[in-house]
């Protein structure tokens, strides 16, 4: 059993790389996320009308919550030119994958993306689209589990 | 030292072509001493992922916003800015971005404030530079540090604030949101949150002109006739006029700013850089809903 109130192992070690760095690296980590951000699988690439796009984001995000067996997957696409959502969604792609609804839900704090020492470097403005990226996910959660 | 102007015949038309740089002059002159080149755009890791060789990043979220305060920087974190980015007050500033030159028009016009003389912009901005296969880099500028002068803000000429566009109601105000920012129409859906204005439409009497109108596809600043037919026969602008241009939070505006007072040569432009997220959320102001201007309230 996990326990579903820990920030998941995950999450926690993606803070604590940020953290150790400087600002300036910082921005270099996420810029690193950012060309990790996995492509779409050719299920969702054919099928945009599943994606949700992420208002709160200037740059043209989508993304796409599924729970198989138990298990939480984040898909996500955002433009090459939009290296800060793509590396947001990245961190959230990583962190969140693998883990169980109840820990996305219940041990992956609202505030989660303002703990990565990024406001500084990048503006709370711009923080605030991670924001809403994981409030997404958690709502397509909520939704999946309710059988939507 | 500043750097002779781009006399490319494509911008003899605007009123002052000294304002605009082409990517074959840039590529051209780059290195060349008194000309500084800066990158500013929406997102602020996209001058990490590859630059223009030698350009200096400036970002409008971390380096020209004041931190604590809705302002921009002051006097001495101006001087500072400049100073760690190699500029002299008598530099050439050549500035590009993305989103066709949003953020560049606004890192401009800031520049503006505080009275840098030769600043201009890259026409058609990175997305151009980059379509024509023009070299970018990783590699960080090296820097020569300077020691740039503190100088005043002024806000006057080119800024407005709400209590100025509430005594310029009546005269020509310009929304360049889009149609649907400006007559209102929400399109967020429930439980989504609502950003930056508590209300929605347009301040009375506001023409709506999106900015991106003055723009062509490839993000170059379109012919003189082509902006004639859009910001006069379009809006009904008229020579001598005095013209308030907002949007959402100012950086859109600056870019029609640009066009206004240094393409078309309007003299007395303002941009009002409190824009929707201020007049929206604030109190006791008309609002126009709809796609109508409507009419400016008795006072």
């Amino acid at each position: 059993m996990t326990d579903a109130t820990v920030l998941p192992a995950s999450l926690a070690d993606i803070r604590d790389e940020f953290l150790a760095l400087g600002l300036k690296d910082r921005l270099q980590l996420l810029l690193e996320f950012s060309g990790e951000l996995p492509e779409l699988p050719a299920r969702y690439a054919d099928h945009p009308d599943l994606l949700e796009r992420v208002e709160e984001c200037q740059s043209p995000v989508y993304l796409f919550v599924e729970v198989t067996e138990g298990v939480v997957g984040v898909h996500a696409t955002a433009p090459r030119e939009a290296p800060t959502t793509r590396g947001f969604a990245s961190i959230l792609a990583q962190g969140l994958d693998g883990l169980t609804p109840e820990q996305v839900l219940d041990a992956v704090p609202d505030d989660y993306p303002q703990t990565l020492g990024l406001t500084e470097a990048v503006s709370p403005l711009r923080i605030r689209g991670m924001t809403g990226m994981l409030a997404r996910v958690k709502r397509q959660v909520r939704a999946r589990l309710a059988g939507a | 030292m500043p750097v002779a102007p781009d006399p490319s015949p494509r911008f003899s038309e605007y009123a002052h072509p000294e304002r605009l740089v082409s990517t074959e002059w840039l590529a051209e002159h780059l290195g060349e001493p008194g000309l500084v080149v800066v990158e500013s755009d929406e997102d602020v890791l996209l001058y990490e992922t590859g630059h223009v060789p030698g350009a200096v990043k400036v970002d409008w979220h971390v380096d020209l916003n004041d931190p604590v305060q809705r302002d921009y920087i002051g006097p001495e974190a101006f001087a500072e800015l400049m100073s760690s980015r190699g500029i002299a007050r008598d530099s050439t500033i050549v500035v590009y971005g993305d989103k066709s030159n949003w953020w560049a028009a606004y890192a401009l016009w800031v520049f503006s404030l505080f009275g840098h003389e030769d600043v201009r912009l890259l026409d058609g901005g990175r997305a151009t530079w980059q379509a024509e296969g023009r070299e970018l880099t990783t590699d960080e500028p090296a820097v020569a540090r300077t020691d740039y002068p503190v100088v005043e803000r002024r806000d006057e000429s080119i800024r407005a604030f709400k209590e100025d566009v509430l005594a310029h109601l009546g005269a020509p105000l310009v929304d360049v949101r889009s149609p649907e920012e400006y007559s209102g129409a929400r399109t967020t859906a429930p439980a989504y949150p609502e950003e930056g204005a508590l209300r929605a439409g347009h301040i009375p009497s506001a023409q709506n002109v999106p900015w991106a109108r003055a723009a062509a596809e490839d993000g170059t600043f379109r012919p003189i006739a082509e902006l004639d037919a859009v910001y006069r026969e379009g809006a009904g602008l008229r020579d001598g006029d005095d013209v308030v241009a907002y949007c959402r939070i100012g950086e859109r505006s600056s870019h029609t700013w640009f066009v206004l007072h240094h393409l078309m040569g309007f003299e007395r432009v303002r941009n009002y850089d409190g824009s929707w997220t201020e007049w929206g959320s604030a109190v006791r102001v008309p609002i126009v809903q709809g796609t109508e201007p409507g009419e400016v309230p008795a006072r």
